[in-house]
């Protein structure tokens, strides 16, 4: 089965918890995790709450493949309706968390209502207790995470909790397990600490065993984890330069989004890239990249661990900095890099600690100070907002001021923990948020990267690269090389690498094995691990069914087509610089293709037709 | 060279075999006072709770186990030794000679002096037949008295409750297993029994027992309380057997005093296990342990100075403890007590029963005692006895001591580093 | 020529892969809390560091076992803990310097590495040959062991 066939319900308003069965019906159309924990949220909540009401739920979900010896599956995701967007949103987290609450016999945690004051709950097993946390209420992960190791007195258990930007309602808070991972987009964190939750702490020692078909499963994970192994990115690329590989390549190829979004090429690019990162640097002849680490069963290890030069201005009175903790992803670096314009490895390392250290989504933060550097620009925020700070691009200085006043939610910070979104309209210039409903671009420029535009556009959690990664095909050549600049053909592409992402995402895996795995490598490991056949084409279906109910969640909440948009300077503002240059995003040609090739209205409203066609709720 | 050895308990088992290992040729003669293959006391209460047969608690399976290895297992109780003749005299006078000698007679139950603790329904236990009397009387809702909550009344405490009597502890000390623990710790495991439905009265005595009405004892005690009850077992204590040396001109103190080869003052006699009043390794004194690990150790070096002689010093052995009472695991290792001018770090956690106590002078760790832990409890030993400093760790120890096996490995992987270098 | 698990913890990405084969291996299931062999994570420092026992020749908790329920293993040279003659008196686990054999509170007996019989599961799950399986001598253990003599009372 590989469900534990139970989920946890924890009531903040009343204190109590309580044991259900999953709903196994649901399981079989949904799978687990994202879909799953969507498919609760649908029946569960009014999709026009307050995110941060008590009304709004938080669910922590793993899949049926979490826990299990399949590789990458460790993964579990935190779904709620997103503050930032106002949409459904679902953050997936690596790290050990997850395969822990798996193995304390849980297949999900359903957080409901709201604590009266600071709680946090422990599960040891079958046993769940909410906890006074005033005590944790007011300090950073890393302190938190330290106060209830010590007092739990168990190092083996695992931890997930929300910093203080979270507390101070930071729109963009994560919500970080294992010190330095996150379930880190659409501010899943503010909705944690909204319900005046801190910190869920898991121990489990009963194991998961239930696999439909222990054979088969031992056959086909040993098989997939040959597959990741002799991949070129999977293989090599991603465990010895992690995602940042990408820094370079993309800079190449006139797609690497820079100065708010302004210019598609980064001259700095080199000096925040993998590469730089395994640079010894003078002061200690160290690099910043100290080895690669692998969550729960990952046999890619992609993972940075890192430190920063210690002489560097940002640390250099702050020995609790000198530790090694989670380093650049690329998508971090190039929020914190050039898209702020800073080409300072150990600043952006330092603000990427920050992240993991107060729970902040890296993204956001730097498309946000992008933003606020841009508003410093044109004079529409000027030094009284910012304490005297000189708010430029490429400025390291007021980079990691502006992140520590915003995982502190101190002055100005709080103005940029509403995201770029809010921050641009209230000063003034909403066309200078490069955001898609209300949450900020990642890495990939949609001129430059076409597919990416539309995937960003049609996204169910807002701009995302981890809803469709068109960037696999357009720029890596996965499964098959289509041409970055050209738009014909993408509206199918975007489509069925958003379906295969909601599949890979509900059975616990991680997405980036797609660089190697086909659906016909991941099918096999579900259909042994649980009852029932799961082909590729079931898996692809139960991917499409999820993308559409996460479509009419959204089309409740108050969404509707307009909403698939891009900000006017990437349809209006041809690329300036590199093989980009002249290209705009072609989103309205794509977009139509799109709507159909989903069997949805021109408006973008999923048809009664492909309603029924996926047996959608409701 | 004829090695006699006195004893057949974990001591002279593992003498006699080390013997045998540097020296194939060697005679060596195993005397067992009881008429039984040799055996764990250790095992005692898992016989007692039903987990093991007899055959369970001895300590070699083989029953052709010694015989193979060509030690000769003799029945028989030792009554005096002649240094002079270089003879053991035995029960039934006749005499063994030997070259050299091993005196591991392991240690024996007190009872108190006390009327009426020679009652007939008053039991130590200690041996196998005091087990099989038990059992035989400790039956279900019966009401059992357990004089006495050292190591050995806490590790039966299990078996008795498993047998579902009315159990009654009752402990002169203020707390639980007072040479182990602090009262932080002694008191949660008072906690915990009690939790489990055990009475437990601590700082309290047994004045007198009589025959009682109805039931076959009443256990009066010095807080005035008369408790009925149809089985007292005595576990208030153990003495080293060292009776029948008296006149040989060895030195005896609490047990045999024995220098750092094992050698007791006469020439050519030598102690192990729980007999013996050897080297702690924490604070160089003597000192009868009177546990397993030491048993075995003592009978190893013993057996390489009979062998090869005075060749290889024991820097002491450290005392350390593990113990189940009713499910709930303590240990203690070396100064668990603290030590002057060191420093503590602990943790309680009395809802969990999670409890771990370091001690430290300066930077090395001297003691620790854990509740509640029952993962690389080993690295407690590991880093008393190696003495390692523990550098930054120390800070890392006292601000949460749950990282004990993370400093363990910090400091073997330095090692490693160090050695590769 | 007798093998050993050698770790090089250099290798290790801590995904506990081994964890989860150790588990399954011998438990059954996938339950890295009672795996054989751990991987401690020094988080700060960057650093995993798989950790089992050594089958070390002094044999600790061979020697403390009041019950002769560990022996060694002919084949393979390991020792394995009997569990049908373990009463589970965990005096082995405090006589362990190293603290790699652990009492199994589900079971009620002790339990550690006993190398899977001579076909080491976590060997064959690592990805990074963080642990492999090796002839004896090759394996650096001989440190380890250093280590471990330091632990010693008497030579044996």
């Amino acid at each position: 089965m590989s469900w534990t066939k139970k989920l946890l319900r924890v009531n903040l308003s009343s204190g109590t918890c309580t044991e259900e069965p999953l709903n196994m019906q649901w399981a079989n159309d949904y799978l687990g995790q994202r879909g799953l924990a969507t498919r609760y949220i649908v029946e569960e909540t009014d999709p026009a709450c307050d995110p941060l009401g008590p009304d709004n739920k938080l669910i922590m979900a793993t899949g049926p493949l979490t826990g299990t010896m399949a590789s990458t599956g460790g993964r579990y995701s935190v779904i709620c309706k997103s503050p930032l967007t106002n949409a459904i949103a679902c953050s997936n987290s690596g790290g050990f968390f997850g395969a822990e609450l798996k193995f304390a016999g849980w297949d999900m945690v359903i957080f409901e209502g709201r604590a009266a004051s600071p709680m946090y709950l422990s599960i040891e097993n079958e046993k769940a207790t909410l906890h006074a946390a005033d005590d944790l209420w007011g300090k950073s992960v890393w302190e938190a995470d330290g106060m209830l190791r010590t007092k739990h007195q168990d190092p083996q258990a695992r931890i997930a909790c929300v910093g203080r930007s979270a507390e101070q309602g930071c729109l963009y808070a994560a919500v970080v397990n294992d010190l330095h991972r996150a379930a880190g987009r659409s501010g899943v964190g503010t909705v944690m600490a909204s319900k005046n939750l801190k910190a869920v702490v898991v121990r489990g020692t009963l194991g998961l065993g239930n696999i439909d078909n222990p054979e088969a499963f031992a056959a086909t994970t040993k098989a997939g984890k040959a597959v990741l192994a002799e991949n070129a990115v999977t293989g090599q690329g991603l465990p010895a330069y992690g995602t940042q590989v990408l820094m370079n390549v993309i800079n190449e190829v006139g797609a690497l989004p820079t100065r708010n979004m302004r210019e598609t090429t980064f001259e700095g690019a080199a000096n925040v890239s993998a590469e730089a990162m395994a640079e010894p640097r003078k002061s200690d002849g160290k690099p910043n990249l100290t080895t690669n680490g692998a969550c729960y069963a990952c046999t890619i290890a992609c993972g940075r661990i890192s430190t920063i030069d210690r002489t560097h201005f940002s640390v250099k009175d702050k020995p609790e900095y000198w530790i090694n903790s989670g380093g650049l992803e690329y998508e971090a670096a190039w929020a914190l890099g050039p898209d702020t314009g800073v080409d300072d490895i150990d600043a952006l390392t330092y603000v990427n600690f920050l992240c993991n250290e107060d729970g902040m989504d890296p993204i956001s933060l730097g498309s946000t100070i992008a933003a606020a550097m841009e508003l410093f620009e044109t004079g529409a925020i000027t030094t009284a907002q910012t304490d005297g700070v000189e708010l430029k691009f490429g400025s390291a200085e007021a980079l990691c001021w502006a992140a520590e006043a915003t995982a502190k939610g101190e002055g100005f910070g709080r103005d940029l923990g509403m995201g770029s979104k809010r921050l641009c309209e209230k000063y003034g210039h909403p066309e200078f948020s490069m955001t898609v409903k209300g949450q900020e671009f990642p890495a990939y420029d949609p001129r430059g990267i076409q597919g990416m535009g539309l995937a960003y556009s049609t996204s169910n959690r807002g701009a995302c690269h981890l809803r469709g990664y068109t960037v696999a095909s357009e720029v890596l050549g996965i499964p098959e090389k289509t041409d970055p600049l050209e738009s014909d053909g993408k509206a199918g592409l975007v489509k069925a690498f958003q379906d295969a992402t909601a599949a890979v995402d509900s059975a616990g895996l991680c997405v980036f094995t797609t660089f190697a795995w086909t659906m016909d490598d991941i099918a096999p490991q579900v259909d042994a691990a649980c009852a029932g056949d799961w082909s590729t084409e079931r898996m692809m279906e139960v991917g499409e069914r999820i993308w559409n109910m996460e479509r009419e969640y959204n089309a409740k909440a108050g969404l509707t087509g307009a909403d698939d948009n891009l900000p006017a300077r990437l349809l209006n503002e041809p690329a300036n610089s590199g093989p980009a240059t002249g290209r705009v995003s072609e989103l309205a040609k794509m977009l139509p293709e799109y709507y159909e090739a989903r069997g949805w209205t021109a408006d973008g409203s999923v048809t009664a037709e492909t309603h029924q066609r996926l047996g959608l709720p409701g | 060279m004829h090695h006699v050895i006195i004893g057949a308990g974990p001591a002279a088992v593992s003498a006699a075999e080390h013997m045998k290992k540097l020296d194939a040729r060697s005679e060596i003669t195993m005397l067992a006072a009881e008429n039984v293959p040799p055996y764990s006391r250790m095992a005692i209460p898992y016989f007692l709770v039903g987990n093991i047969t007899p055959e369970g608690t001895y300590l070699r399976k083989n029953a052709d186990h010694f015989e193979n290895l060509g030690i000769n297992v003799r029945h028989g109780r030792a009554s005096s030794i002649d240094p002079q003749s270089k003879s053991v005299k035995l029960a039934d006078d006749s005499t063994i000679a030997y070259d050299k000698l091993l005196v591991a007679t392991g240690a024996t139950a007190t009872k108190p002096p006390i009327p009426g603790i020679d009652l007939d329904n008053v039991h130590n236990c200690w041996s196998l037949a005091d087990a099989h009397k038990i059992i035989e009387k400790a039956t279900p809702g019966s009401n059992v008295i357990l004089m006495g909550a050292g190591f050995i009344g806490c590790i039966i405490l299990e078996s008795l409750a498993a047998r579902k009597v009315n159990l009654t502890v009752i402990e002169m000390e203020n707390r639980m297993v007072s040479r182990m623990t602090n009262s932080v710790m002694g008191t949660m495991i008072k906690d915990w029994c009690v939790d489990k439905g055990i009475r437990v009265l601590t700082s309290t005595k047994v004045d007198r027992i009589d025959p009682g009405q109805g039931s076959a004892l009443s256990v009066s005690t010095n807080t005035g309380e008369s408790i009925a009850a149809d089985l007292v077992i005595c576990a208030t204590g153990v003495r080293s057997n060292t009776a029948f040396l008296e006149g040989s001109g060895i030195n005896i103190d609490m047990g045999v005093v024995v220098g750092d080869y094992m050698e007791t003052s006469v020439t050519d006699i030598y102690a192990a296990g729980d007999v013996a009043q050897g080297k702690d390794f924490s604070t160089g004194d003597y000192y009868v342990q009177a546990i397993q690990p030491t048993a075995v150790e003592h009978g190893k070096i013993a057996a390489q100075s009979m062998v090869n002689g005075h060749v290889t010093a024991s820097p002491g052995n450290v005392n350390m403890n593990v113990l189940d009472t009713v499910g709930l695991i303590s240990t203690s290792f070396g100064m668990w007590m603290g030590v002057d001018g060191g420093d503590e770090s602990e943790l309680v956690d009395k809802e969990n029963y999670q409890y771990i106590n370091l001690q430290f002078k300066d930077d090395v760790l001297v003691g620790a005692s854990s509740l509640g832990m029952t993962q690389h409890v080993g690295v407690m030993r590991g880093l008393i006895q190696t003495a390692s400093p523990l550098g930054e760790w120390k800070d890392k120890l006292m601000a949460n001591p749950t990282r004990l096996s993370e400093a363990y490995l910090a400091g073997a992987q330095a090692q490693d580093q160090k050695n590769s270098a | 020529m007798q093998k050993s698990l050698h770790i090089d913890p250099a290798k290790c990405t801590g995904c506990l892969q081994c964890e989860s084969a150790c588990s399954l291996e011998n438990e059954g299931i996938f339950n890295p809390s009672k795996s054989r062999i751990k991987v401690f994570n020094f988080h700060d420092e960057g650093r995993f560091v798989p950790y089992t026992c050594t089958q070390c020749d002094e044999a600790w908790c061979m020697q403390a076992c009041p019950v002769d329920a560990i022996v060694i293993n002919a084949e393979t040279g390991s020792k394995d803990v009997l569990e049908d003659i373990c009463v589970g008196c965990k005096v082995c686990t405090i006589a362990c310097p190293f603290g790699t054999i652990n009492y199994n509170t589900s079971s009620g007996k002790v339990v550690k590495c006993d190398l899977c019989g001579g076909d080491p599961a976590c060997a064959d799950a690592c990805p990074t040959q963080a642990i492999t399986y090796v002839d004896a001598n090759a394996t650096g253990l001989d440190k380890m062991r250093a280590w471990a003599a330091k632990t010693d009372n008497a030579t044996s």
